[in-house]
């Protein structure tokens, strides 16, 4: 019976190995606390339960699951706290943008609301292609009829949208109620005084040098109401939080935003860092760039607008500055606004070199702007009289604009080729990549969104620092030279030693000759 | 790597229509007209950076010329010979754009591919998305082309998922903007590099995807504006 006893051996041994792998399985694991016995037993039967498709594809994610679904009563008795997400935040900001004042709900339906027909624009400006999407858009006009309300503001519209780097700005226009003056006192109108050390010196050692740079004289900040600071600016975030009004702009924060290019980070106080400096920190870089952007892309119908009346015998000395609705609008037909420029213009001044809408002649000094230093003016001589600068008139069309590298600055086109009757003609600015303008009939609405940059061609290249100043100024007493190099240095020494060495021989000769004499 | 989904992209072009291009590289004008767009080849892409300057025009077969000069000589008088011309045609630099777009800001948020142990890139179905912690890290995210130099950040990583580079490497720093608006629900990216790139993710759903709307140029001048 040894084949009997053979396989009954065999079968002993298959089931001593059977058993110790059995007990491996179930041994249980140092870490968790489970078993693979257990386990693979909950795997297969959640396998058999749910019958999922290509079942040994997911088999490890399911295995995974499994783990992690067991259920592990460590409950403590200490409960967690709610947290507030930041959904729940949100909507409590926006919250009241919903909520409607009791007292105004009749009156509204009277008087001329000083916001446009927001969904309408909201809509067309789907048509164009340009919008925010809806919800955000709704938000957006609840929370300019927020503002509206409380600044008491006669008019305002949404000017559009700066992206930046951590948050974004929206971007409200407004006009400003009247009687409302400049409350910030700019700090850098004059330059302060030297400092007088080096009077106070010994008399012995040479006075140090003293600069001799007179900064430029400061271009004065256009009034509220007119030119660059035609209309202020609220911004905000997001729709909800509360608006921010941005300070009025100079001419001086214009002139050196043109020169840098900067992201916006989302921050209103963020220092800017450039070459040459900005004066002012990101909400003066702000409000410079909507300045510019609305000086440069804000358009309307030709005849939308007409020059206001002139008062007295003005000839064209200085830019017209107002214009009034036109009554008798008629409404250009869409196909024509979208084929030539010269249907639109421009309805925002334009800047000047100078940073300002009218210019201003600086050489001509008041009593009160004269500089500290008593003796320096003295010295100057009367400057020529320097021309002034003009820009293109009020109102003009588009199709004066200059074409900047190689390419015109708009393109224009239909909302929809196939309904041409009911489209909107929309204009896009290639300066300011995000500028946006549509018309439609008698209506019409500009918005920006984009970074808050001009389109700039090939490459920026920042401004080079002017050359340091000489220390002294060149005069009698001390003359700025430069050192000698090694050569000229050594050729003196030897021309020197030379020189030495001549007059030695010479006087070596002399006394040759007194001794020679002596001798005889 | 080719991506799953087809996703539509624009490209705002200059005088006359917009191209609007689908991911497997077609190109189209008026949503009407589609052109199969050639493939990026490097001779291609040297090609393109020789000759095309400026906005892209609108028309597939204008052609951009640009007169190179040999500077080797260094007489006044320059041999006709070694003045050639770079001829391009628009279609080659779109399809060039493109990829390059492709390769240097495409963005897939971490976990949502999965390599296998062959080699293989795959979707990875079991992704839930990220949480909203993550989801406001660059770490999270990585670009989804063929690692260049792969590092090894933390003992933390999980190979399958971490085979490619992640966003926060990209030089310069802070060349991407993260947001996350509507109160976290949605996570926006968008890169300062090619502006116009927007990249969305919803945490806690799979749901990701980008677009490119804008007019195809590199913003070189960048690490000025930072």
């Amino acid at each position: 019976m040894d084949a009997s006893n053979e396989t009954q051996d065999r079968r002993q041994q298959r089931m001593q190995s059977a058993a110790s792998f059995k007990a491996f399985l179930l041994k249980n694991s140092t870490e968790s606390n489970l078993n693979l016995y257990d386990h693979l037993t909950q795997l297969l039967m959640k396998v058999m339960t749910e019958h999922p498709h290509n079942a040994v594809d997911v088999i490890e994610d399911m295995s995974r699951d499994v783990k992690r679904g067991l259920f592990h009563d460590m409950q403590s008795t200490l409960r967690d706290l709610p947290q507030t997400t930041a959904a729940e935040l949100l909507a409590e900001q926006q919250c009241s943008l919903f909520s409607r004042p009791e007292d105004a709900a009749q009156e509204e339906e009277l008087v001329e609301t000083p916001l446009p027909n927001v969904s309408e624009i909201g809509f067309n400006l789907e048509q164009a292609g340009v919008s925010l999407g809806r919800e955000e858009m709704q938000r957006i006009f609840l929370a300019l009829k927020q503002l509206v309300e409380s600044q008491a503001l006669p008019r305002c519209r949404l000017w559009g949208k700066i992206l930046g780097t951590q948050s974004n700005y929206i971007v409200a226009e407004a006009e400003c109620r009247e009687g409302e003056e400049d409350e910030e006192q700019s700090a850098d109108e004059a330059p302060e005084d030297e400092d007088r050390e080096a009077e106070t010196q010994e008399s012995e050692m040479d006075p140090l040098p003293e600069s001799t740079y007179k900064p430029p004289p400061v271009v004065p900040k256009e009034i509220i109401g007119t030119g660059v600071n035609k209309f202020v600016y609220y911004v905000c975030n997001e729709p909800g939080l509360p608006w921010v009004k941005l300070p009025s702009v100079s001419p001086a924060q214009i002139v050196v935003a043109r020169q840098i290019r900067k992201f916006f980070t989302g921050r209103l106080d963020t220092p800017i860092v450039s070459y040459p400096p900005f004066p002012g920190n990101e909400a003066n870089y702000l409000r410079a760039q909507i300045a510019r952007i609305s000086a440069g892309t804000q358009v309307s119908p030709q005849g939308f607008y007409q020059a206001g009346e002139e008062e007295g015998d003005e000839e064209d000395e200085t830019p017209r500055d107002s214009y009034e609705v036109n009554p008798d609008f008629e409404g250009i037909p869409v196909t024509e606004m979208v084929e030539s420029l010269s249907f639109w213009v421009h309805h925002v001044q334009h800047i000047l070199q100078q940073g300002r809408c009218t210019w201003v002649n600086l050489t001509v000094k008041p009593g009160e702007e004269s500089y500290e230093e008593g003796e320096s003016d003295e010295k100057e001589e009367e400057p020529d009289e320097p021309e002034p600068e003009v820009g293109p008139p009020l109102l003009t069309p588009l199709s004066q604009d200059a074409e900047m590298f190689n390419s015109p600055p708009w393109s224009s086109k239909l909302s929809s080729a196939l309904t041409s009757q009911h489209a909107v003609a929309v204009l896009r600015s290639n300066l300011w990549p995000g500028a946006y303008a549509y018309a439609t009939g008698k209506k019409f609405e500009n918005i920006y969104i984009g970074w808050g940059v001009k389109y700039a061609g090939e490459g920026y290249i920042p401004s080079v620092p002017p050359l340091p100043q000489k220390e002294y100024p060149s005069g009698a007493d001390i003359t700025e030279t430069l050192d000698p190099t090694l050569e000229e240095e050594q050729m003196l020494q030897e021309a020197l030693e030379e020189q030495q060495a001549a007059q030695e021989e010479m006087e070596e000769e002399e006394e040759e000759e007194e001794e020679e004499e002596d001798d005889d | 790597v080719p991506l799953q989904r087809g996703s539509i992209w624009s490209l705002q072009v200059l005088l006359e229509q917009d191209f609007w291009l689908i991911i497997e590289e077609i190109s189209d004008f008026n949503c009407m007209d589609w052109l199969l767009l050639p493939a990026a080849t490097d001779s291609m892409i040297s090609e393109v950076s020789k000759a095309a300057r400026g906005r892209f025009i609108g028309d597939p077969s204008f052609v951009y010329e640009r007169a190179e000069v040999n500077r080797k000589s260094e007489d006044r008088v320059i041999p006709a010979a070694s003045v050639f011309q770079n001829k391009v045609k628009e279609e080659t630099r779109l399809s060039v754009t493109v990829h390059q777009i492709d390769q240097e800001v495409s963005v897939v948020p971490r976990g949502s591919f999965i390599r296998n142990h062959q080699g293989l890139v795959l979707v990875n179905r079991s992704f839930t998305g990220l949480s909203e912690s993550e989801s406001r890290k660059l770490d999270s995210f990585l670009h989804f082309r063929e690692a260049k130099n792969p590092k090894q950040r933390s003992v933390l990583q999980n190979p399958a998922v971490d085979f490619l580079e992640v966003l926060s490497d990209d030089i310069p720093k802070g060349s991407w903007s993260v947001q996350c608006e509507f109160a976290s629900r949605v996570c926006v990216l968008r890169s300062l590099l090619w502006l116009g790139l927007t990249f969305y993710h919803l945490p806690g759903t799979p749901q990701h995807g980008y677009v490119y709307m804008g007019d195809g140029t590199k913003n070189l001048d960048l690490p000025f504006m930072l």
